[in-house]
């Protein structure tokens, strides 16, 4: 057992740093914890999640205190027990609902900021992982939470998304029902979903942020040009004194003081949404109460599900799914398709330029078509779009590889 | 700048994709609807109807236009509204399927060429006419057509409901009298028979024998509705959210433009009757509007101070860092 000084007063520093090695995790964790400097704005935008994360995760709790799990009282405790009988309960649920919208933003601008800078490459791959990781997840906590209203599109969505299980061509009409605990969205399937999004979704997301942050730990944080250089020489560097000279920062506080700076230009932008222009994030399907005898005139996903729906939306059952499945998963293997050892920003990589555009152009084309109804040259359009999906994903390893090493 | 630049291309995308996903998306979903300022004349009922029935309807809104034009006696009008008085009463009971409304305030909340062709033909005024192959005389207020029988009769009727406005309606009278005998609003605390009466429990059976005469009575009331409309109208209590300004207006201006075939009729609220029948679905659909748009500045003020301290904080931090 270590030493332990006997009269060190309970709680005083020596106490603490005995006990704890508090004086040590400060400098591992924050003081000492290395940044490059040559980054820009979009290197808050983990930050920016983590607070938005936080946001959630509050007002989350305000809502559950009121929130009835069951199908014949879940759309009133939402839309009049939260909105009219609770205090500011308006407030904490235009909160959740514009913050559910809003992290997925803020996830694609921090996942395409690692994409064009190649922030997944050489050493980083673990990185890349563990935030597709969180990506997939807070997919299912925005699913899972989208079913609590208990509102036509709740509903509908359930409905639509669970029979994705049956696999099209198999027919595996079990494995829906298994998932739904019914033969249709009822009350086994709101509690299940009820139970997923405040429990096992939220600590699996707790967790795998804790494993994104310590695979940053030894890589570090990539900078706006790729550069390679020794953090350890740096930092002794920035240690001496020579703060101008050496490419690092400390986390606590020079870099977390831009963090902060960029987070409360967030919260502006945030906040206009919660108190102005909340509806975006609030579908007006949504306020009509779950009734399984009339399906809305048009369903379709939040937008941040959009890009994936119109993968699967325009080819037939079998084919549709298997793309859809593809989409699901093709961003995690990109440190493996991208066979360039290149790491720098996009527009100095050659071909790769051209793909990362038009990478961004086609999902947001795809988006656009995902929430138009099927019809006329939306389709045709979709199915392009969604065609161009697959063969830039086909192409990432050939142009890749044509790359010339920099 | 180069950090301004990159946030520039960051703000175009996320508005194009906003643009896309919302207004353009939202254009392309729904049919768009021309409204008509609330004149009733007829115009959108000949365009929308059967081939065969435009004949029939031009002549009917041409009658009502005449009407219109005479000069209505009130005097002699509140004579005859005796007659309308037999239904439309305190503690009407349900006729037909349906309880005839409160006329309390329909001189204030109602167009006058749309209470002339009420009046006239309640099936075609309401424009739900394809709902009564065998005529009028099905309409639950049919045998109108033989108690106001003149032109000059009905507009000293309309007259006399013009001239009796009494006092300012409320939004929540303007709900009641214009939608509540078909739809209730259960956040207002209304069923289709009205206000819900305070009850108490019985405290030995803890059961709340009154509260539940009153559900039977709202059941009868609902089952009869849905027998005579094809279904139960739908509660309106957040109906201000679920659809938008623009559509409910269009709809309740005339419901067949947007929902063709539809049992709904048209209601005939003038502009007043409009907006009162507005500020009521907001009172319920949307009761945080005041408390949001007093909390709102205040909120944004403290964030603004927060960056510029977050800038002032960061600006020292990276003093001799360039």
């Amino acid at each position: 057992m270590a030493h332990f000084d006997e009269n060190a007063k309970p709680f005083s520093h020596k106490w603490m740093n005995e006990r704890l090695a508090v004086d040590t995790l400060k400098r591992v964790l924050s003081t000492e914890y290395w940044i490059p400097k040559n980054i820009n704005f979009l290197w808050a935008m983990g930050m920016v999640l983590a607070a938005t994360f936080g946001i959630l995760l509050i007002s989350g709790i305000f809502l559950l205190m009121y929130y009835q799990p069951n199908t014949q009282l879940a759309f009133d405790s939402v839309n009049y027990t939260i909105m009219s009988e609770v205090g500011y309960g308006w407030l904490w649920r235009h909160i959740h609902g514009v913050g559910a919208s809003v992290v997925f933003l803020i996830i694609y601008i921090h996942m395409f900021t690692g994409i064009y800078y190649g922030s997944y490459k050489k050493g980083r791959e673990l990185i890349w992982l563990s935030g597709m990781l969180l990506f997939v997840l807070f997919s299912a906590e925005a699913f899972s939470g989208y079913m609590l209203p208990w509102g036509q599109m709740s509903y509908w969505a359930g409905m639509v998304i669970t029979n994705l299980f049956s696999g099209g061509g198999l027919h595996a009409d079990f494995l829906v029902e298994w998932i739904r605990g019914d033969y249709v969205p009822g009350q086994a399937f709101l509690n299940r979903f009820f139970m997923l999004h405040v429990l096992l979704v939220p600590l699996a997301i707790i967790g795998v942020i804790v494993l994104h942050f310590g695979t940053l730990r030894l890589p570090h944080v990539n900078n706006q040009d790729g550069e390679e250089f020794d953090f350890e020489e740096a930092a002794e560097q920035y240690k001496a004194g020579n703060v101008k000279e050496s490419k690092v920062i400390p986390f606590n506080p020079v870099f977390l003081s831009k963090d902060v700076f960029v987070m409360g230009i967030y919260f502006i932008f945030f906040f206009y949404l919660v108190f102005y222009h909340f509806e975006f994030a609030m579908d007006p399907v949504n306020f009509d109460p779950a009734n399984g005898l009339k399906t809305p005139t048009h369903i379709y996903p939040e937008w941040y599900f959009l890009w994936s729906y119109e993968i699967l939306r325009p080819f037939s059952t079998n084919v549709g799914l298997i793309a859809f499945g593809i989409a699901q998963v093709i961003f995690f293997t990109l440190p493996f398709m991208d066979r360039s050892p290149n790491v720098a920003p996009a527009s100095r990589r050659g071909l790769f330029k051209y793909w990362f555009w038009a990478l961004l152009v086609d999902m947001i084309v795809l988006t656009f078509m995902g929430k138009l109804p099927p019809q006329g040259i939306w389709s045709t359009v979709g199915l392009v779009a969604a065609l161009t999906f697959m063969a830039l994903w086909v192409a990432l390893p050939i142009i890749t590889k044509l790359e010339k090493k920099l | 700048m180069k950090e301004l630049k990159i946030f520039g291309i960051v703000a175009i995308f996320t508005l194009v994709l906003y643009w896309g996903v919302e207004p353009f998306a939202h254009s392309q979903m729904h049919k768009h609807v021309e409204g008509h300022n609330l004149v009733y004349d007829g115009t959108a009922d000949v365009e929308e109807c059967a081939k065969d029935k435009v004949a029939t309807k031009k002549a009917f809104w041409a009658d009502v236009k005449k009407i219109a034009a005479l000069k209505g006696d009130a005097a002699a009008g509140e004579a005859t509204y005796a007659m309308c008085a037999g239904c439309h009463m305190e503690g009407a009971v349900n006729m037909g399927g349906v309880t005839p409304p409160s006329l309390e305030h329909a001189g204030a909340i109602y167009d006058k060429n749309f209470l002339i062709a009420l009046i006239k033909d309640p099936a075609i005024a309401t424009n739900v006419d394809h709902k009564y192959p065998n005529g009028t005389m099905a309409h639950p207020m049919g045998s109108i057509s033989t108690m106001v029988t003149t032109p000059q009769d009905i507009a000293n009727v309309v007259a006399y409901l013009q001239a009796k406005k009494a006092g300012e309606v409320t939004p929540k009278e303007a709900f009641t009298e214009a939608c509540g005998r078909c739809h209730a609003n259960r956040y207002g605390h209304l069923t289709q028979l009205g206000e819900i009466p305070k009850t108490k429990s019985n405290i030995a059976t803890g059961k709340d024998i009154d509260a539940m005469k009153y559900q039977e009575k709202v059941a009868v009331e609902e089952a009869s509705l849905a027998n005579y409309l094809g279904k139960l109208p739908p509660d309106l209590s957040i109906i201000i959210r679920a659809r938008s300004e623009h559509f409910l207006h269009t709809f309740i201006e005339d419901p067949q433009s947007q929902l063709a075939g539809t049992a709904m009729p048209r209601t005939g609220l003038n502009k007043e009757g409009m907006e009162k029948v507005f500020a009521y679905l907001e009172e319920t659909g949307d009761p945080s509007k005041p408390l949001r748009e007093e909390t709102g500045p205040k909120v944004l003020l403290f964030f603004l101070i927060f960056t510029a301290l977050a800038f002032l904080w960061k600006k020292s931090m990276w003093k001799g860092h360039h």
